[in-house]
């Protein structure tokens, strides 16, 4: 019991891709500790940025960045170079 | 009250690029000139707030504009170049890049606050104007479905622009 829960605990890399000026999903479940890997597939830059300002990391043209989620709750996060790009990650405690 | 009019004329400007269209719609290279025309008219507008401002944000902003507007015009330079089409000169273009040049020289006399208020201002009006004429006539009236696409991401990049641009002049009221 106790290993398998160890086992679901276990840290994930969450896809997060970028085309169009969509986020995709637009709403993310993920827990303490997974990481957000956002995949830029257009041709302008683009931010992810935590709308409490706790985070805000930068993504290149047709590059990714990581981004390692510390704390549980529910973030609201739009590009701040579009803001009509918005999405929402839920973060389960690990 | 400057502003609010060359808002007027560029929006005249690119609503007669519909009824320039009365009769016939605006053709490919005509539209993918004017599409062009506007990207550099705010690149233009952005290199003098960067030269100008003194305020953060307003420089952020601006630095925005010249990265995010060289790369929609990169694209479509390339697109033009893969499709074998000359971008054509028109009067819209003609009256966009007419009415630009005077409004860079209304806000030249204009420093510290007073520019940046007016520039923002002006971002505001002008990217509501473009995205207005992109959604009811270019993009319409595109016939190449790249081209068309192309246009079609170029709106979401400039509603960004807009809205970005509405935080900012909500900002510095």
């Amino acid at each position: 019991m106790l290993a398998a829960g160890w086992c679901t605990a276990r840290a994930e890399t969450l896809p997060v891709t970028i085309n169009g000026l969509v986020f995709a999903p637009v709403e993310i479940h993920a827990k303490v500790g997974d990481i957000i890997n956002w995949i830029n597939q257009d041709f302008v830059a683009h931010a992810a940025t935590a709308r409490g300002g706790e985070w805000d990391v930068m993504i290149a043209p047709h590059q990714s960045t990581s981004l390692k989620l510390n704390r549980a709750g529910r973030i609201d996060f739009y590009c701040r170079f579009h803001p009509n790009m918005r999405g929402t990650i839920v973060i389960a405690p690990e | 009250m400057l502003i609010r009019s060359s808002a007027a004329i560029a929006a005249a400007c690119l609503i007669s690029a519909a009824a320039g269209a009365q009769s016939a719609k605006p053709t490919d290279p005509q539209i993918a000139h004017i599409a062009y025309t506007a990207g550099q008219i705010d690149i233009d507008a952005a290199k003098q707030a960067q030269a100008k401002t003194t305020n953060k944000d307003v420089r952020t902003f601006a630095d925005d504009m010249v990265r995010d507007h060289s790369a929609v015009n990169q694209q479509a330079l390339d697109l033009v170049k893969k499709l074998g089409v000359t971008p054509e000169d028109n009067d819209t273009s003609r009256a966009l890049s007419k009415q630009a040049t005077e409004e860079r020289a209304t806000l030249a006399k204009l420093s510290g606050p007073a520019f940046d208020k007016a520039y923002v201002k002006n971002e505001v009006a002008y990217h509501k104007t473009v995205n207005g004429a992109l959604a009811s006539t270019l993009i319409p009236s595109a016939s190449n479905p790249e081209l068309k696409g192309l246009l079609g991401t170029g709106l979401k990049i400039f509603q960004g622009h807009q809205e970005h641009a509405e935080h900012l002049a909500a900002e510095l009221k």
